[in-house]
């Protein structure tokens, strides 16, 4: 079990959010997508320029740009 | 609202993509009206349900995730529900994710107007393995709950049924108190309680949903506070930071943030103990991610992409130019009528060519904004959209863009041909403020069709050899030219932070052809209501420019002195046929050799009195009075009187320039004379030529487009930033080209 920021998990990878590190505007935005601690999310890909991320949470699909990835830190199985 | 016909005023809310428009349109059919909120540009689509015997006014509020106060559309959700009490609010809900969607309906309760919860797409939450048993939600929630599927209209009687009883009964608001936590819930009881016995906004809102906006330090809220008791205002003010102050050193967090997580608590325990059941893998979720693994996949996805906006553009462009051309005969065939029918003078022409060819300009753009409409509908309800932008943000946020705004620029002309108009209104998709004003100020620079035909005309004159590769060149100069100006305004005026990305991806679903349609008529009819008045009104007084004051009396007896000459020297057969003919004259292969000549001097008399009248217009003494600025760039008075009547619309600048340079009549489609005339002028050479081409590829937009600037940014300066920004934009790039052209010995 290790915390890594979002940015760094792999495709695929599934994990459970520890931490979202945001707030004003972007803390708000990401907190009404339902990115709040304890939420298991997963890594579905990335476009094609390796940025923004696309995530499975909860039901549905996220996507957030790298930059706003990074305040979102997750609890993973293993680091890859 | 108690009147005779007992009229109720409902709210429709949601999330985005939950199927609220779906079920809007299935309530109330047909009988909508969309306006826009007072002073703001966003949507506001009323529509009436008859129900046993009492009418329910349905008002769609914007799709919302959230009611805080950082976007215009949560602020106006909030605002309606504040300040019109609406009777009932129907909160509608993707049963599919009810997790996330529930999180605007726990805001909801806070506020606690009386509710009924829409569960909308309940045949795909069983699809995908969902049970959801709707009556315990009910009693946990107290409030009436109603499955339904807003595509097939099942559920539909059932909500206007318990909605109008609602509605009926009026019920108290009954906000729900919730509990945040140990460290939030003591200071909500003191502010409420200090909030109630001041009666602080207590007409507004309820006590404790305004202590918990002070805890979330909610701007509006504040200020509003601040203004009816500044003393109170402050020291809610301080309570709020102290556990602000005490969260960040206990625990890292901020009240809202904890305030987020109690929200979310109190709903995965609402959803608890068999209230929501999952069983099965395969779903619709499913489906949507193995047709995004091709649709978004790193070499194939942009492929795709590039391959369906080109389909979208050829269809918007293809399909409409049939309907366009149809619009256009017709206005031709009445502009040729009126022609005939009103007897010759300053009415006819203020007939002809004011009014008729401006209602033709306003019309003209209708079946062109239909078809746009109804593609980015087709791509927005089918998901695609979403799609695109997430592909693309990466580029277009370089340059302080979205990835939607691909959309735009596309419509626009980022293919060769298309129409700013159209494209200034597909920013409508944008929902980030800053960089949708960015998109629809830079969109205009793209190559529209009305561009293309003076491209055409001045690289047949002076590049004829290398047609293709030219036209190539300027699609890339424009897009090239657009995003670094983008980026210049978004470092400038519309400086700041980008909004935040955090886009959903809709499961792909397959759109309803009713939606579409609703969707593609009420926007066409609004950009008729909206804009074709304006533009109208702006047509005509382009004609007056062009008209008035006309030529001097003794200047017009002087060509019509040359005129009798000619007459004189023809058969008096001739003259009779040749005056039949009147102003417009032309020869006829049947004619005698004597005859069609006369007919040709003739001809060139009028070309000569029309380029003199020009000359003498309003709009050509504004054109020679700008030579002094435009010899920079190469231009003389001809040119400036065409590029100013190419304000009106691009395509006449054709037209204007054939008659500043005496060639009678030259119509679209018929440039070639004045292609051949250009490139014969010794006063013209390429140098010149490339930078009259990049010149009208920046100036100001066309008005109608600076008329649809106006309504879509909801402000009159955007619309003159446009026009004064891309002028002077337009006029240092074709000195620059000019000037070092010169200087490198191009001329």
């Amino acid at each position: 079990m290790s915390v890594i920021p979002l940015r760094q998990m792999a495709a695929g990878q599934k994990g459970r959010i520890s931490k979202v590190g945001a707030h004003g505007e972007l803390g708000r935005r990401i907190r009404d997508m339902g990115i709040v601690p304890g939420t298991p999310i997963q890594i579905l890909g990335r476009a094609p320029l390796k940025d923004p991320v696309a995530i499975r949470v909860w039901n549905f699909t996220l996507t957030l740009r790298n930059n706003e990835a990074d305040h979102i830190h997750v609890e993973v199985e293993e680091v890859p | 609202m108690n009147d005779a016909a007992e009229q109720y005023l409902i709210a429709l809310a949601g999330n985005p993509n939950c199927g609220k428009t779906t079920l809007f349109n299935s309530i109330t059919g047909a009988r909508q009206h969309v306006s826009n909120y007072p002073g703001i540009t966003v949507e506001k689509k009323e529509g009436v349900a008859s129900v046993e015997g009492c009418q329910l006014l349905f008002v769609d509020l914007p799709g919302t995730y959230s009611l805080t106060a950082y976007s215009l559309e949560e602020l106006v959700a909030r605002d309606f529900i504040v300040n019109e009490r609406p009777r009932v609010v129907v909160n509608i809900v993707d049963a599919s994710n009810l997790e996330r969607n529930l999180y605007l309906t726990v805001q909801l309760m806070e506020l606690g107007m009386p509710m009924v919860l829409v569960l909308n797409m309940m045949d795909a939450a069983a699809s995908r393995g969902i049970t959801i048993d709707v009556t315990e939600l009910s009693r946990r929630l107290g409030i009436p709950v109603i499955p339904a599927v807003a595509r097939t209209g099942r559920g539909k009687d059932e909500l206007l049924r318990v909605t109008a009883d609602m509605a009926r009964r009026q019920p108290k608001w009954s906000p729900v108190a919730m509990s945040y936590g140990a460290d939030i819930d003591p200071a909500v009881d003191t502010m409420e309680a200090e909030i109630e016995r001041a009666g602080f906004l207590t007409d507004m809102y309820p006590a404790r949903w305004t202590a918990l906006k002070y805890l979330e330090a909610d701007e509006q809220v504040i200020k509003r506070g601040g203004e009816a008791d500044s003393v109170l205002s402050e020291r809610l003010e301080t309570t709020a930071s102290d556990v602000a102050e005490h969260l960040h050193r206990t625990l890292e967090s901020y009240p809202e943030a904890i305030i987020a997580d109690h929200r979310y608590g109190f709903i995965s325990a609402l959803l608890k103990d068999g209230v929501v059941t999952r069983e099965g893998k395969t779903d619709r979720l499913f489906i949507s991610d193995q047709i995004d693994r091709v649709l978004t996949n790193r070499l194939f996805g942009p492929l795709i992409m590039m391959g369906i906006l080109y389909v979208v553009y050829q269809f918007t462009f293809q399909y409409s130019a049939l309907p366009v051309s149809l619009v256009e005969a017709a206005f031709a065939w009445l502009g040729d009528t009126c022609n005939a029918l009103l007897p010759e003078g300053i009415l006819k022409s203020l007939i002809v060519s004011g009014i008729i060819d401006g209602v033709g300009g306003v019309v003209g753009f209708i079946p062109l904004i239909m078809f746009m409409f109804f593609a980015i509908a087709l791509l927005e309800d089918t998901g695609y959209l979403a799609r695109v932008a997430y592909m693309l943000d990466r580029v277009f946020r370089t340059f302080g863009l979205h990835g939607s705004s691909v959309m735009a620029f596309i419509i626009s002309g980022g293919i060769a041909g298309g129409c700013a108009v159209p494209g200034v209104m597909a920013t409508r998709t944008l929902r980030s403020s800053r960089e949708r004003l960015a998109t629809l100020l830079t969109a205009p620079f793209m190559n529209c069709g009305a561009k293309i035909p003076v491209f055409a005309m001045l690289v047949a004159a002076f590049f004829p050899a290398k047609r293709a590769p030219m036209m190539f060149l300027l699609t890339f100069l424009s897009w090239t030219a657009a995003l670094l100006l983008a980026r210049l305004i978004r470092s400038t005026i519309l400086r700041g932070p980008s909004t935040p990305f955090l886009l959903e991806l809709p499961p792909y679903r397959m759109p309803t052809l009713r939606g579409l349609v609703i969707h593609t008529f009420e926007r066409t009819w609004q950009y008729i209501q909206k804009a074709g008045t304006i533009i109208l009104a702006i047509s005509i007084l382009f004609w007056a420019l062009m008209s008035f004051p006309g030529l001097p009396e003794s200047n017009k007896e002087a060509f019509e002195a040359i005129r009798q000459d000619i007459l004189a020297g023809v058969s008096e057969e001739g003259r009779a046929v040749l005056q039949a003919k009147g102003g417009g004259a032309s020869a006829d292969a049947k004619m005698p050799a004597e005859w069609a000549a006369a007919a040709e001097a003739l001809k060139d008399v009028d070309g000569e009195e029309a380029q003199v009248a020009l000359r003498n217009s309003f709009a050509g003494r504004v054109g020679r009075a700008l030579e002094g600025v435009s010899r920079w760039c190469g231009f003389d008075w001809r040119t400036n009187v065409a590029l100013l009547s190419g304000f009106a619309a691009k395509e006449i600048i054709i037209s204007t320039m054939g008659t500043a340079y005496s060639l009678s009549e030259v119509r679209e489609g018929e440039d070639l004379s004045l292609s051949e005339r250009l490139a014969a002028d010794p006063q013209w050479n390429r140098l010149k030529a490339f930078a009259l081409i990049v010149f009208i590829m920046l100036y100001a937009p066309c008005f109608a487009t600076v008329t649809c600037i106006i309504k879509e940014s909801g402000a009159w300066k955007w619309g003159v930033f446009s026009m004064v920004f891309n002028t002077t934009i337009a006029l240092l790039m074709a000195m620059a080209i000019y000037q070092g052209g010169l200087r490198l010995g191009l001329g």
